[in-house]
């Protein structure tokens, strides 16, 4: 079993006993010892704080084993509801021959486990089931379970086989010895061998099943403990008074204002941070409300319907991913050039359940219940807002409503550090809705501007991209906490936005993390082709400029708005050429991975050959069209397609998605149950984000901060049939697989709206107004 | 403050607290139960949804006090997880969560919705969950586990 049972079991015992996981450790397999039991408070019972990570190179740091043969796995990717503990846990159970069930999964806790940066940017499946790691781990326990066994037994070890958590002889298999005997209890001290056999996938017994996710009964249930339900003996309850408008700040706080009410404990100012401490939440939501602060004005924000012309007036540091020199030429030269447009909107997080932490600050020492994306980073950062010892700081990762990036998990962590280092006691803080949606670090605006050029035949010649990209803030890393609201307000800088006024340098090597080469592209940089398409007349240039808004990254950042302007771009060329688009990609393309996913797609949809938009269209009433695009996430990080089949009210602009086909390739499949359930949620929460979903500001402050003002689609949508075609890949790299169905989602739809109507969406979301504007704009 | 006695999931309960306190704070502050969700505090995403005497409420802005002389059942009253009940039982059969956080509010207002209309079809499902978020965006499942669900009940 997993992590929530540890979560649920061991956790509740953890609270009965102040967090020791001394005893669990004890029957597990020791991987950290010398505890200490004195004291009272939740670090102090824990015991002696970790220095650092532990050794990554070390196989004790990810794998232990009971005297009963149980296995316990540590890990620093940590599960997020994208489902990497159910494959981390089948990962252990395949390489090691154990059962699944026989799979504890430990994650992120700097206590514990393996520091390995953030879990996020579809880097979790490559980090930990290629040759490194978790993965290599387990290959390399299993390999030193084989060799002790051969010692114990006097049989060589080509003579041996492992499983169900046991070595025996091959030829007699009465003659075995179990892990527990073998190593129980006791530490490996092995180096991660690179030489280990990781098992071919198609040995996998495992790996590669549709496992159940073991959470699924505590959830169902309510038995499940989130990071909401941490409950810590003696625990105050924390609200945060954020700033009226962007830029505003504290003049003065009148404390007389809530002095009496009930429960009230501590009015706490730092800087521009205001928070206010009270016995239980509801009072200290109502203080919070109550509280007089006076506040500067804020600092004003451009006109939003004015936004894209204002990001091209802005300074700039420019990056140049790719750059034969030659476009400008070549598009003079070309007999037709085509010219587009493309803006998309701030869009946010939004997670169901606005964040939450928990934080016990007592003296020099602290013990973080935090939603992060990164424990470690989360520490030495917290550790500069409090002004502690990053070693006297213990992170112990506790899952969160969804995230799908940096919303408020690290910000509302330091709210709770903040809070709980006043009070001197352990104080929880759950944002409210605004505080949440109000100031959370958006997912960014991109401004795209595509420029091709097609022969006589209708290929494509030459191909400049040129975004321009706001930023502010970021993910805080090991040592910037004023990359979020929190650490701003209480007085540490975001990074520095430096504008340069040279031009970009040319690229030397090729980097496509962004998304900002399309996939034609043949992505060629000192004569090597890097890129996944044959078009070697070639620019993509971006343009950082400041934002007035926090960004960070947001579910396939960068890459799904790139990839909205590239993938529609695609289609107004095959348009113009009078080409399928999906035969006119698989022109353009040249690795083999992206065309098959391509064609998958195209051949599970029963897709129609021939040119967008679709013959004999009428200009009222309802329109059904079919719409295609796919990605090379990350350049190298996955593959999808996708075909979306639609149908436009022309008389209401509203857009009904009737079918989605879904295609991906990720390597060898870890779980195809948990595989599916990604692709399909990406699909949709693409169609949201797409159709709806638009951050607004008015003059000095956000709009947008709920769910009348920030349009999610409900449970209860219209929701599309959809179908996913897995491509497994067993001799490949694994890659990731969490973000790429949701990166080319609003440009199939854009296109079928297109293959509809003849009406082009260059602006995202597709609101019904915008879908009636470009209907009015047909010719 | 004042004396406000409570039954949930079948338990009676005497909290000294201010009786405009939102329910929710009480079942998830008070009484420590997990499944009620703050989501918003503005009745808005369905989170906090419990069932108050046979109907589907949103917890985060229905005061204690107007739920003082009812039933209430939260997910924790449905079933266990050695014993989930049939619609969770559902949800585990469709592999209906991502992060999960939403499930409670979920299965809740599903459960209101069929206990008083056992025959609805997917239809009338999808419109009596039109005003619940999941921004994992598990529809696909969630929708099929309801349905699930809904053809044992009417079977």
């Amino acid at each position: 079993m997993m992590t929530p049972d540890m979560s649920s079991a061991a956790n509740a015992a953890l609270k009965r006993e102040g967090f020791s996981r001394r005893d669990f450790l004890k029957s597990s397999g020791a991987l950290i010892v010398s505890f200490s039991m004195t004291g009272q408070s939740a670090w102090a019972q824990f015991g002696a704080p970790v220095g650092g990570s532990p050794p990554i190179s070390q196989l004790d740091s990810w794998i232990a084993i009971a005297a009963d043969g149980s296995v316990t796995a540590y890990s620093g990717k940590e599960e997020l509801g994208q489902g990497i503990s159910v494959a981390q846990a089948q990962l252990v159970a395949e390489e090691l021959c154990v059962p699944f069930q026989r799979v504890k999964l430990i994650y992120c806790d700097t206590a514990f486990t393996p520091d390995q940066a953030y879990t996020a940017g579809s880097q979790s499946h490559p980090a930990n089931f290629n040759h490194a790691n978790l993965a290599q781990a387990g290959a390399t326990a299993r390999e030193s379970l084989i060799r002790l066994a051969s010692e114990r037994l006097s049989v060589p070890v080509d003579q041996l086989t492992a499983a169900d958590g046991a070595v025996s002889v091959r030829s007699n298999p009465s003659r075995r010895v179990g892990y527990g005997d073998l190593v129980g209890g006791k530490k490996f001290n092995l180096t991660l061998d690179a030489k280990a056999r990781r098992k071919d996938p198609r040995e996998w017994t495992v790996l590669g099943k549709p496992v159940q996710n073991p959470d699924l009964p505590a959830i169902v249930t309510g038995q499940f403990e989130f990071v909401h339900n941490v409950r810590v003996p003696g625990m105050l309850h924390g609200r945060v008074v954020r700033p009226p408008a962007v830029g505003a700040s504290v003049m003065s706080v009148d404390e007389s204002s809530v002095q009496g009410m009930p429960g009230v404990v501590e009015v706490f100012v730092r800087k521009n941070f205001v928070g206010v401490v009270a016995e239980k939440p509801w009072q200290a939501l109502q203080a919070a409300g109550k509280l007089k602060v006076a506040w500067t004005p804020g600092t004003g924000l451009p006109k939003q319907a004015d936004f894209a012309d204002h990001l091209r007036k802005q300074p700039v540091r420019d990056t140049l991913l790719v750059d034969s020199k030659d476009t400008e030429q070549k598009l003079s030269e070309a007999p037709a050039i085509l010219k587009a447009t493309y803006y998309h909107p701030y869009q946010m997080h939004g997670s169901v359940g606005s964040s939450c932490a928990v934080a016990d600050v007592q003296g020099e020492k602290a013990t973080l219940w935090s939603p992060t994306q990164a424990v470690w980073y989360q520490r030495s950062t917290t550790a500069l807002l409090l002004g502690l010892k990053p070693e006297n700081i213990r992170v112990i990762f506790r899952r969160g409503s969804g995230c799908y990036g940096l919303n408020g998990a690290d910000t509302v962590t330091y709210d709770a550090a903040l809070l709980s280092q006043a009070v001197g006691k352990p104080v929880r803080v759950q944002l409210t809705r605004k505080d949440e949606m109000a100031w959370e670090n958006f997912g960014n605006a991109f401004l795209m501007e595509e420029r091709a050029g097609v022969d006589g035949r209708g290929n494509i010649v030459a191909w400049e991209h040129e975004a321009w990209s706001p930023a502010l803030g970021n993910r805080p890393g090991a040592g910037t906490p004023g990359n979020v609201i929190t650490g701003f307000l209480a007085g540490f800088q975001p990074n520095p936005f430096r504008p340069s006024s040279s031009p970009a340098p040319a690229p030397t090597r090729y980097n496509n993390n962004s998304n900002g080469v399309p996939s034609y592209f043949a992505g060629r940089i000192d004569g090597a082709d890097k890129g996944t398409g044959n078009i070697t007349s070639e620019r993509s240039l971006v343009h950082n400029v400041l934002s007035p808004f926090w960004t960070g990254p947001l579910r396939s950042p960068a890459r799904l708005q790139n990839t909205f302007a590239h993938e529609c771009f695609m289609d107004e060329l095959a348009s113009k050429v009078k080409a399928d688009p999906v035969e006119y990609r698989v022109r353009h393309l040249s690795f083999p991975r992206l065309r098959d996913v391509v064609t998958a797609a195209a051949k599970a949809a029963k897709w129609d050959t021939r040119p967008s938009p679709k013959p004999a269209i009428t200009r009222t009433g309802v329109a059904s069209g079919r719409g295609f695009a796919c990605v090379a996430y990350e350049g190298d990080n996955g593959y999808a397609a996708m075909v979306v089949e639609l149908d436009v009210n022309q008389d209401t602009g509203s857009i009904s998605v009737k079918r989605i086909v879904v295609s991906n390739d990720c390597g060898p499949i870890s779980n195809p149950n948990g595989l599916r359930n990604q692709l399909e949620g990406g699909a949709l929460q693409g169609m949201s984000r797409c159709l709806g979903e638009e951050v607004t500001w008015d003059d000095e402050k956000i709009t947008s901060f709920d769910w009348r003002t920030y349009h999610s689609l409900p449970l209860g949508f219209d929701v599309p049939k959809i179908e996913t075609v897995l491509l497994n890949r067993p001799d490949e790299e694994a890659t990731g697989a969490g973000e790429t169905s949701i990166t080319i989602v609003a440009a199939a739809i854009g296109n079928a709206i297109f293959d509809a109507t003849g009406a082009r969406l260059r602006q995202s979301p597709f609101t019904p107004e915008r879908v009636k504007a470009a209907l009015a704009a047909r010719v | 403050m004042s004396a406000v006695t409570l039954k949930v999931n079948g338990r009676t309960h005497t909290l000294d607290l201010d009786p405009a306190t939102p329910l929710l704070y009480t079942l998830s502050d008070d009484l420590e139960l997990r499944g009620p969700k703050f989501g918003c505090g503005l009745g808005q995403c369905g989170a906090c949804t419990v069932i108050l005497n046979g109907n589907a409420v949103r917890s985060c802005i229905t005061p204690v006090k107007t739920a003082a002389s009812g039933e209430i059942t939260t997910l924790e009253g449905l079933g266990t997880p050695e014993k989930p009940h049939p619609i969770q039982q559902a949800f585990i059969d469709e592999q209906a969560a991502q992060c999960g956080f939403c499930v409670s509010g979920i299965i809740m207002t599903a459960k209101a919705f069929l206990d008083k209309n056992p025959k609805a079809d997917k239809e009338q499902i999808r419109q009596a969950m039109s005003s619940v978020l999941c921004r994992c965006f598990t529809h696909v499942r969630m929708l099929a586990a309801i349905e699930r669900y809904a053809r044992g009940v009417k079977a």
